[in-house]
C-alpha cells in the first residue's frame, strides 16, 4: 500500500493531469529535492521558490485571480505564522468582493509531532486555521483519505487547506488507492526518486482512478456503545488502538470517528454518535486554550447537554511555548496511547 | 512602442463648449516633453470629476451618508495619466490591476461612473465591488482585471508576481500593474515583489508603482526612511526605475508610458515612484481637512491651460461645477438603493462545490 505521503504525490500527479492544477509550488518542491518530505517528486507542474511564505500564498492569489489552479506547499505549518493575514485575504477575497472573485487555492503543510521536529517542526495548525473564515480544512489520517480529499481539495473552487500529520507521513495505508499497484515495492520503484543523481530520472506514474473524500464527511473507523470518540491527524490511530486494546481488555466498543473535514466538520455524524453513546472524547494535539475542539465541546454542551451520560471531554497538548526535542518533553506534552486509552477508559466508566 | 492614443474629436468636447480653438494649440510643454492640448484638457476635466467625487465622498463621511473615508485627493494627474494608459480587459492578455485605497483617479479614467463608487461609500447592497462590505476605494471588478483592493498596506505587492506569471505564460503585453503608498514599502512585500519579479531567467511584467505621498497616515517619511528613493532600491535587482513629479501632468504620463513600454515589451519589472500630494490628510482618521500647505495638481494644470489660452477661468469653473453637479446627483440616486438585508450575511462566502456536502452552494452557518 501507499504511504501517506506518495498517496500526496499520486493525488498532485491525477491534479495536473485531470484536474487542471497550473501550479505546484513552495520550498523546495521543484526538482531536485522533490519536497522535503517528497509529497512532490517527479510531478511535472512543480517548481521551486525562494525561502518566502508571504510571496508563496500572493503568488497563489495572483495565479488564480488570473485563472489558474495553484498548489503551494509551506513546508512547515510552523512557518505559517508570518502569512497568517495573506490566508484570512485569501479566506475573504469572494465574500470581500461580493462573489465577483473565486480563490480556488489549496495550502497544503505538515502539522503536528511526531518527527522530534522540536520548536519548529511540531506546532499544530488547525486550531488557527479554524479562524480563517472562509477557508475549508481538511486533515487524513491514512493514505486513501489523503488522496481523495486531495482530489477534493484540488477540485472545490474555494480555498483549502490540507493539514498533514507529519508523524503518520511515511505511514502505509491499510486501504488501497484506486489504481495503485498491489506490490509496494512496485509502487516505490515506479514513482519514488532514486538517491543521488535523478537529473534523468522520470517517474513511472500508476494508473490512476478518480476518487473523492467529501468535504464535510467523517469517517466512523471504530463503531462501538461504550462511548464517542472525535479526533484526525497523529491521534486518530492512538484513539483506533486505544478502542481495540479496550474491547480487548475491558470488553468496551467505542465510536472512534475521524473527522477528515476539520471544517465544515461533520455535525451530523457527531450529534448522531453523541445521541447513541452518550458520552464524548474529543482528542487532538494542539494547545489547551482556544482549542478547536473547545468548540465543537460547546455544540456539544448547548445542544445535546441533557442527553450526555458524562462530561465531555477534551484530551489536547499542554499550554506551553513549544514542543522540547528530548522525547520526554514531547511525550508528556501531546497526547499518547497510554493517555488516550486511559481518557477513553475513565470517559465509559464514569457513573453519574 | 506604442504610440499614445490618438484624442479624437469628441475628446476635445467639454459638454457644448465650442472645441475647435483647442485644435489652434496643439502640443502644452513641461520641459523637454509634451502633450497634446486635447488630451491635457481630456486628463484635467477627469481630474476634476475625481476631485468632485473626493470631497463629496468627505462631505459623506461628515453627513452620516457614509461611515470612513479613505482617498487619495491631490493624485488626480498620476492617477488619471495611470488609468488612461491601462489595456483595460479581462485575462491575461490584459493588464492586471492590484490599486490601494487611493486609486480613484485609476478607476475614473478607465471608465467608471461615479455612481460605482459612491454606492460603496453608502455601504450599499447594489456596490458593485463589495455589495456594502468594505471600504470606499475597495474597489473589485473582474471585467477589468481590477482584484479586490485590501485595507491591509502593500499585500497587494506579494499578489502581482502571480497574475505576472500566468500573462508571461499567456504571451501578449500584459502587464501587472501593483500600486501602493511610500509608507507600506517598509513591509518586506515590497521586496518580494521585486525578487519574485527578477528571478533569474523568470522576469515578471510587473510594474511597480509607489505614490509617495511623504506621510504614512500622520508619520513623515523623512523621520523614518533614509533611502536615496524607493525607485532606486530596484537597483539590487536590476530593476530599472524613475522618481516622476507627481503633480506634472505632462510628466507623469510621458514616465508611466516609459514604464508600461518597458515591461510590455521586456517582459520585466519596473518601479516608478511619483512624488504626490496630499491635499485631505490620510483619511477620517486624520480628519479629513484641506490642506493649504501642498500644491495641487488641478490647480498646477488649469493655470497651465489657462496661460496657454486653452482655457478661461469661466470655462474652468464650469468644468468643476458640472463635476460636482454630477457628484451630487449621482450621490442622490444612489441613496436611494437598496442596502443589504440580514439575509445577506452569510452570501458569497464560499463558491458553489460539489465536492463539499456541507455547502454545496454557499456558507449557511454552523454545519448542521
Amino acid at each position: 500500500m501507499a504511504s501517506l505521503v506518495q498517496a500526496v504525490r499520486l493525488a498532485l500527479h491525477y491534479g495536473e493531469t485531470n484536474l487542471g492544477v497550473t501550479d505546484i509550488f513552495g520550498e523546495d518542491v521543484g526538482p531536485p529535492l522533490g519536497g522535503v518530505f517528497t509529497a512532490t517528486q517527479g510531478l511535472k507542474k512543480a517548481w521551486n521558490t525562494p525561502l518566502d511564505e508571504r510571496g508563496i500564498v500572493g503568488a497563489a492569489m495572483g495565479i488564480a485571480y488570473a485563472g489558474g489552479k495553484p498548489v503551494f506547499e509551506i513546508q512547515f505549518c510552523d512557518y505559517g505564522f508570518n502569512i497568517i493575514d495573506l490566508l484570512k485575504l485569501a479566506g475573504n477575497q469572494r465574500w470581500a468582493s461580493g462573489g465577483s472573485y473565486d480563490m480556488p487555492v489549496v495550502m497544503m503543510t505538515p502539522s503536528g509531532s511526531g518527527i522530534r521536529g522540536s520548536l519548529y517542526h511540531s506546532h499544530s495548525f488547525e486550531s488557527w486555521a479554524t479562524r480563517l473564515t472562509g477557508w475549508k480544512i481538511v486533515m487524513p489520517s491514512d493514505a486513501l483519505d489523503a488522496y481523495g480529499l486531495m482530489l477534493s481539495a484540488i477540485a472545490d473552487p474555494n480555498p483549502v487547506m490540507v493539514l498533514l500529520p507529519k508523524a503518520l507521513l511515511r505511514v502505509k495505508g491499510e486501504r488501497r488507492i484506486p489504481g495503485e499497484p498491489e506490490d509496494d515495492e512496485q509502487l516505490s520503484r515506479m514513482i519514488d526518486a532514486p538517491v543521488g543523481d535523478r537529473s534523468q530520472w522520470e517517474p513511472q506514474w500508476p494508473d490512476l482512478e478518480e476518487y473523492f473524500v467529501p468535504i464535510g464527511q467523517a469517517r466512523l473507523v471504530r463503531e462501538g456503545q461504550a462511548g464517542t470518540v472525535i479526533s484526525y491527524g497523529r491521534t486518530l490511530p492512538l484513539c483506533s488502538q486505544a478502542a481495540d486494546e479496550l474491547y480487548e481488555s475491558e470488553g468496551l466498543t467505542f465510536d472512534v470517528i475521524d473527522l477528515r473535514s476539520i471544517f465544515p466538520y461533520d455535525w451530523l455524524a457527531i450529534k448522531e454518535s453523541v445521541l447513541k453513546t452518550g458520552r464524548v472524547l474529543i482528542v487532538n494535539e494542539d494547545t489547551e486554550i482556544t482549542n478547536f475542539g473547545e468548540h465543537l465541546l460547546r455544540r456539544i454542551v448547548e445542544e445535546l447537554f441533557y442527553d450526555l451520560l458524562a462530561k465531555p471531554r477534551l484530551l489536547q497538548g499542554k499550554h506551553i511555548p513549544g514542543i522540547g526535542l528530548n522525547q520526554v518533553y514531547e511525550q508528556n506534552t501531546v497526547p499518547q496511547l497510554a493517555g488516550v486509552r486511559a481518557a477513553m477508559l475513565e470517559l465509559a466508566t464514569e457513573r453519574v | 512602442m506604442t504610440t499614445p492614443r490618438e484624442d479624437s474629436e469628441e475628446d476635445y468636447s467639454i459638454r457644448g463648449i465650442q472645441t475647435a480653438k483647442f485644435l489652434d494649440y496643439p502640443e502644452l510643454h513641461s520641459k523637454d516633453e509634451s502633450l497634446s492640448a486635447g488630451m491635457c484638457l481630456k486628463i484635467y476635466k477627469t481630474m476634476a470629476r475625481v476631485r468632485a467625487l473626493e470631497q463629496r465622498t468627505i462631505k459623506m463621511s461628515k453627513s452620516g451618508e457614509g461611515y470612513f473615508w479613505v482617498g487619495g485627493p491631490g493624485e488626480e494627474a498620476f492617477n488619471v495619466c495611470l488609468g488612461l494608459q491601462v489595456h483595460k480587459g479581462r485575462g491575461p492578455a490584459f493588464d492586471y490591476l492590484h490599486l490601494h485605497y487611493r486609486s480613484a483617479g485609476v478607476m475614473m479614467a478607465m471608465g467608471m461612473p461615479m455612481a460605482d463608487h459612491f454606492r460603496q461609500m453608502a455601504m450599499k447592497l447594489t456596490d458593485r465591488h463589495s455589495k456594502g462590505r468594505n471600504f470606499v476605494g475597495h474597489y473589485a471588478i473582474p471585467e477589468w482585471n481590477v482584484v479586490p483592493v485590501s485595507s491591509v498596506i502593500e499585500v497587494q505587492y506579494t499578489m502581482a508576481p502571480g497574475t505576472a506569471i500566468v500573462q508571461k505564460r499567456h504571451g501578449g503585453e500584459g502587464v501587472s500593474v501593483v500600486t501602493g503608498g511610500d509608507a507600506g514599502t517598509a513591509e518586506g512585500d515590497f521586496t518580494s515583489c521585486m525578487i519574485w519579479s527578477t528571478r533569474p531567467n523568470q522576469a515578471l511584467p510587473v510594474l511597480m508603482i509607489v505614490t509617495n505621498n511623504g506621510f504614512g497616515i500622520s508619520t513623515a517619511a523623512n523621520t523614518q526612511h533614509g533611502e536615496s528613493s524607493i525607485a532606486a532600491r530596484g537597483n539590487a535587482f536590476g530593476i530599472p526605475g524613475e522618481v516622476v513629479d507627481g503633480n506634472d501632468v505632462i510628466a507623469c504620463w510621458w514616465a508611466i508610458y516609459r514604464a508600461f513600454d518597458y515591461c510590455r515589451t521586456t517582459r520585466r519589472p519596473y518601479i516608478l515612484e511619483a512624488k504626490v500630494s496630499r491635499l485631505h490628510g490620510h483619511s477620517s482618521s486624520s480628519g479629513a481637512s484641506r490642506v493649504s500647505t501642498e500644491a495641487d495638481c488641478i490647480t498646477l494644470l488649469e493655470e497651465k491651460l489657462i496661460a496657454n489660452k486653452i482655457l478661461n477661468r469661466e470655462t474652468a469653473e464650469m468644468i468643476h461645477q458640472q463635476a460636482s453637479d454630477e457628484a451630487d446627483t449621482a450621490v442622490d440616486q444612489v441613496m436611494q438603493e437598496a442596502d443589504p438585508t440580514a439575509d445577506d450575511v452569510n452570501r458569497y462566502t464560499f463558491a458553489p462545490s460539489r465536492w463539499d456536502v456541507i455547502y454545496p452552494d454557499d456558507y449557511t452557518g454552523l454545519p448542521s
